[in-house]
């Protein structure tokens, strides 16, 4: 399968994307969000820098808002990266969240975490788990990871093989389980190490996921009893209306319902803990957001310094955070960040 | 096309409301209260919810509860078994009657 970019598909422009949010509805983002007293929407204090190393990925899976696929090239340079270490040694910014495409396609990912590592930051590897397996340069990645005190986070959208291959392609559920093997043999997911193995589950449609609780549960008694895995804890987010999800609503004809349903699950306390308010989205050409999703729609922050080289946590911490129709996706039932359900 | 039943109408539930406020009222608070966790989960429920529509064959709830099990976190096989569930009633239901079509056969007959 190709990215929507290498395709020539309308949607890889993202002035389409949001024309297309644009023009179906009539609730207004912003309005709901004045109603709940969150409008302009502030941010509380930026604890995470979630970088986007790149959307070069070894997998093309049909929901990725990222648009990411082996045809993307984009990939953060290591000056850029140099620049946001430079940032995080002189700010209190305790996490660093990275992600992609897979970030450790990233040729200077290992030194990166090196270099964070030595910071003393808590660091966050955003891995989609097939990449283990990818090459076998790969292949000590496990330990490297657990060297580092990294903490894991990698999708699997379900625990049956046949939910999660139609999602992120034939085969990945196998080789899914294999790297978390691989990741459980070098102590992730084991309770003393210290070591988080953390899952994210998406649902496989247009749908809203359950709650995180009772998933998690048969996450871990599915994984355990059929395949000998195991891991933390189970983040469960919504599905995004954007990019390559937003082709599938549109295509297969759940675009208004589903748009609907975000909007009367709109919940003003999901509101209150959007990741936006504590995270700072890097993309891979140094340029900042308010999150990985306005990222990928070109959403630029505004009323401060809009590149990492003229970096300004002043501004940064009293901007106004860029809300438009796609966020419905984070405020509706128990809302959804890239830590989970918020609520 | 006209057609007896419209997806849409199922969004406009509530509006039966319009026509009587204080038995809707009654309806839907009852009817939340009955989905409500409790000494079945919330998931047994929409489980057998599920099963009901087929049975009541109601395309405005089959629609509702297999969204609602999906998203409850229920998988296919799961569905599909709760479908048959409300088949294997029915079916029993119909045949489980044969008992009388035998008596009645044996006592109008030589
Ligand atoms: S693994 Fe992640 S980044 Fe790669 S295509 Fe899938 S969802 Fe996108
Ligand atoms: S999509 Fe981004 S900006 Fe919008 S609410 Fe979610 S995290 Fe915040």
């Amino acid at each position: 399968m190709k990215s929507l970019k290498a395709s020539g598909h309308p949607f890889s422009i993202s002035t389409l994307q949001l024309e297309h949010l644009h023009a179906h509805r009539s609730d207004q983002f912003a309005d709901r969000m004045a109603d709940a007293g969150l409008h302009p929407l502030k941010p509380t204090r930026i604890e995470i820098f979630q970088i986007n190393v790149g959307k070069m990925c070894n997998q093309t899976c049909k929901h990725c808002h990222v648009d990411a696929g082996p045809d993307r090239k984009e990939i953060m340079t290591r000056e850029t990266l140099q620049r946001c270490l430079d940032i995080l040694a002189t700010h209190d910014i305790p996490t660093i969240d990275i992600t992609g495409g897979a970030p450790e396609m990233n040729p200077h990912f290992r030194w990166f975490v090196e270099e964070a590592a030595r910071l003393g930051k808590h660091i966050i590897d955003r891995c989609n788990l097939t990449i283990l397996l990818a090459n076998p340069k790969y292949y000590d990645l496990p330990q490297f990871l657990a060297k580092h005190r990294v903490e894991v986070v990698s999708s699997l959208p379900h625990y049956t093989a046949v939910r999660t291959d139609r999602q992120r392609g034939d085969g990945v559920f196998e080789k899914s389980i294999q790297a978390m093997r691989m990741l459980n043999e070098a102590g992730y997911g084991q309770e003393g190490t210290g070591l988080e193995l953390n899952l994210v589950y998406n649902p496989t449609g247009a749908i809203l996921p359950g709650p995180q609780q009772e998933l998690e549960a048969d996450f871990k008694r599915h994984l355990l009893s059929e395949h000998g895995v195991y891991f933390n804890k189970l983040y469960v987010i919504t599905n995004m209306p954007i990019s390559r999800f937003l082709d599938f609503l549109v295509v297969s004809g759940n675009y208004e319902t589903y748009m609907q349903k975000l909007i009367d699950a709109f919940n003003p306390s999901a509101a209150m803990g959007v990741m936006c308010r504590n995270t700072l989205s890097i993309g891979w050409d140094g340029t900042l957001y308010d999150c990985d999703f306005n990222q990928m729609l070109d959403i630029k922050i505004q009323d401060a310094p809009v590149h990492i080289d003229h970096f300004d946590l002043d501004a940064l911490t009293n901007r106004s955070i860029v809300v438009d129709q796609h966020c419905y996706g984070c405020t509706a039932g128990l809302g959804s960040s890239c830590g989970g359900q918020v609520v | 096309m006209e057609t007896y039943y419209n997806p849409a109408d199922l969004a406009k539930f509530g509006k039966i409301g319009d026509f009587d406020k204080a038995l809707a009222d009654k309806f839907f608070s009852y009817y939340n209260e009955v989905f409500k966790e409790g000494a079945l989960t919330a998931r047994e429920k929409s489980l057998i919810a599920l099963a009901v529509s087929h049975t009541v064959q109601c395309p405005y709830c089959i629609d509702a509860y297999t969204t609602d099990t999906l998203e409850k976190g229920c998988t296919e096989e799961q569905l599909m078994e709760a479908v048959h569930v409300a088949a294997a009633i029915r079916g029993g239901a119909s045949l489980v009657h044969g008992v009388q079509m035998m008596n009645h056969t044996k006592k109008v007959m030589m």
